[in-house]
């Protein structure tokens, strides 16, 4: 009897649990909906295009395999495989951005994590500002300052330490100069995150056990603030990926980025191809946030990842 | 020299360490921004293998002290010493001072293994000796085999245990606890708390363990500093702590105690007179510092309290009261008093000799021996 009924209020509570659950879900359904008719639905049709328009099969494919397909780009003539190029200096402005803004931020992250809270959360407005100002709006102001007669050649004009202006503007260099610009809070608040997380206990255990400071930094805290290393390269890179207004306003002539590459075709009515180099750009994306998450695990870089 | 101590010596012998002298002289530490000292002139000497406690509310300065010992802080004056050297200058890497922390801070990226020989590789030790001393380390700590293991998949007790473990590794003279038991469950620690002393027995280090549980400090330590508002009250053995509390303060901290206050009248053959409203003259061992006149309390533990007929031929203090509740509480029966002038008391007496002797309302007549209390 008594057996009986306490089958009876376990089922009920798994009943209740269940429901619970199922709330939850429901929760998340505006979103889900919401992304579903106009994210979804728009991309997979776009998606689809890549292999239908203007035919079926894979003809939207070929001049990336073609080994030579002339093609003119902002009125210049690239060499033969020029879609693979643009693809490789995609990833390689993409590589460069996420070294340099890891570089930068680290230390400003760990800086951050070990000042007391009060001060951390004013310094980080600074890390905050430019990231509420418009990509446009600053891509804008990098112009200003590195054109050939921005603040940077007059200050060093002035200075008698040029006397011709240097080339700042529409280089490789004002392309990382931009990007990394814009995309350094997206390194510094992952790492900020994992860093604060780190128990300052860990550290003073490992002085104690007779780590001189830069053994604690090397065998206790870098290793703990790797997850944070890994979310802020990932998404740098791949917002790097898909840089548009930034590379084609202060790049040269020769560094363009697939998403140029995309709007060239969609400016041409040449949806079909656009829709394949899209894909393409999507499918590196996810290889490489799979590559991550085999590696580091998503849990790690996901938050949780404390432990 | 005691057998204990031969044997210790005999075992630093074996092992090549043995516990340090601590010294700590006037030291004071101020935390930037802090009103008062945090550690307010604290000087206490600790003999080389001694288990010293110490024991005090929160906020009474004891992390604090431990750490200025570690060297994660450093004292604002004052000067600390381990056997002869001071050791302001010595950086916490070279202190070679063994710790365990509350929360354990096992390095949650590393195997048990790793963390065990973790200081041992920072010493450079050969490989093989790493292995060796790992596993000697956990055998001494009851977790043999649990080298590959994280962190996290070990239970409160047995993290606890691998802290102990890598504190002890390295062979350290001294050996810091702040609040080590604190996080586990009454059984747990109370056979910790035996554990730890048993490895104290056999390892001969000197240990300065932090805890605001009075039972812990009473049952582990040779001796107990008592620590208030950043100074110590008052440092003894357990039994003196107990029996002879100088303060209100330690009275009160360490076992359960009365307090009855009143004003010293006069002295009496060593024996302080105090009139307390309401009660009448009493008489208790009287400490250096009260005046005639005085404001004082006499304290007077409750299992020192009887029933005014089992008094023995000694002289006694005796006085009126109602007893106001009875609790019966396991091998005790507890008793609340009501006297005179308003002030309670509370007694506990053995089952035997207050079973069915009074109940709630009744009118009783206590006393004690004039040694049992303590004017403070
Ligand atoms: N880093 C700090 N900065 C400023 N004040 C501090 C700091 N650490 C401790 N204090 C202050 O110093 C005093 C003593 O603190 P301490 O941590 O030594 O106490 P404790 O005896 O260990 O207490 P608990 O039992 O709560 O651990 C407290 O008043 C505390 O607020
Ligand atoms: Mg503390």
């Amino acid at each position: 009897m008594a057996t009986a009924a306490r089958a009876e209020q376990a089922r009920r509570f798994e009943r209740l649990e269940r429901l619970t659950q199922r709330r939850y879900l429901l929760l998340l359904a505006p979103a889900v909906l919401f992304l579903v008719i106009f994210y979804g639905y728009p991309v997979a049709a776009m998606l689809l295009r890549s292999f239908n328009d203007p035919a079926w099969g894979f003809g939207n494919f070929k001049p990336l395999t073609a080994a030579r397909t002339p093609i003119e780009i902002l009125g210049v003539s690239l060499p033969m495989n020029a879609y693979l190029r643009v693809i490789g200096i995609t990833l390689q402005i993409a590589v460069g951005t996420t070294i340099a803004t890891l570089l930068l931020g680290y230390p400003v992250a760990y800086a951050l994590a070990s000042m007391p809270m009060s001060r951390a959360n004013l310094l980080m407005i600074f890390v905050l500002v430019p990231f509420w100002t418009s990509i446009l709006v600053r891509t804008y102001a990098w112009m200003a300052l590195l054109g050939t007669d921005g603040i940077v050649n007059e200050v060093l004009m002035g200075l008698r330490l040029i006397d011709q202006p240097a080339t700042l503007l529409n280089t490789r260099g004002a392309v990382y100069v931009g990007m990394v610009h814009i995309l350094l809070p997206f390194m510094i608040l992952p790492l900020y995150a994992v860093m604060r997380g780190i128990d300052r206990n860990l550290m003073r255990a490992a002085e104690n056990l007779g780590a001189r400071p830069w053994q604690v930094f090397r065998s206790v805290f870098l290793p703990l603030s790797l997850p944070g290393v890994a979310a802020g390269c990932l998404l740098v890179f791949i917002l790097a990926l898909g840089f548009y207004i930034t590379p084609s306003l202060l790049g040269g002539q020769r560094d363009i980025m697939i998403s140029m590459l995309i709007q060239q075709q969609v400016v041409q009515l040449k949806w079909g191809f656009a829709s394949a180099l899209a894909l393409v750009l999507l499918v590196i994306s996810l290889i490489i946030y799979l590559v991550f998450v085999r590696v580091l695990g998503v849990q790690r870089i996901f938050g949780g990842g404390r432990r | 020299m005691t057998a204990k101590q031969s044997e210790r010596a005999a075992h630093a012998d074996r092992i090549g360490a043995l516990g340090a002298r601590v010294r700590f002289d006037q030291v004071e530490k101020q935390y930037p921004g802090g009103a008062a000292n945090a550690v307010d002139g604290v000087s206490l000497d600790i003999a080389p293998g001694e288990f010293v406690t110490l024991l005090g509310p929160s906020g009474s300065g004891k992390t604090t002290t431990l750490m200025m010992l570690a060297g994660f802080e450093t004292p604002t004056a004052g000067e600390i010493w381990v056997d002869d050297q001071a050791i302001a200058a010595v950086p916490p890497w070279r202190r070679n001072i063994g710790m365990v922390f509350q929360n354990y801070a096992l390095f949650p990226h590393m195997t048990v293994g790793e963390n065990i020989a973790f200081p041992l590789k920072l010493r450079g030790m050969p490989r093989d000796e790493v292995t060796r001393r790992t596993r000697e380390a956990l055998d001494l700590v009851g977790l043999p085999g649990y080298e590959g293991r994280y962190p996290r998949q070990l239970s409160g007790g047995q993290q606890q245990r691998i802290a102990l473990a890598r504190a002890l590794v390295f062979n350290p003279r001294v050996l810091l606890m702040d609040e080590p038991l604190g996080a586990l469950d009454k059984q747990l620690r109370e056979r910790l708390q035996l554990e730890i002393k048993a490895l104290h027995d056999q390892l001969g280090v000197t240990i300065i363990y932090v805890t605001h549980d009075q039972q812990e400090a009473l049952v582990m330590s040779d001796r107990i500093a008592v620590m208030n508002l950043g100074q110590i009250e008052q440092i003894g053995g357990p039994g003196e702590l107990y029996d002879e509390p100088a303060s209100r303060f330690v009275a009160s901290f360490i076992g359960e105690s009365n307090f009855l206050d009143g004003r010293v009248t006069g002295f009496d053959d060593g024996l302080g007179v105090i009139e307390a409203p309401g009660v009448g003259m009493l008489r208790a061992p009287a400490h250096g510092g009260c005046a005639i006149n005085s404001e004082v309390a006499l304290t007077v533990r409750p299992e020192k309290i009887v029933f005014a007929d089992e008094l023995n031929g000694a002289s006694a203090n005796t006085i009126d009261a109602e007893i106001v509740t009875v609790i019966f509480v396991g091998e005790m029966h507890r008793y609340e008093a009501r006297l005179g002038g308003g002030q309670t008391i509370v007694l506990k007496r053995q089952h035997r000799s207050g079973v069915g002797r009074c109940g709630r309302g009744d009118r009783v007549r206590l006393g004690w021996h004039v040694a049992d209390g303590r004017l403070v």
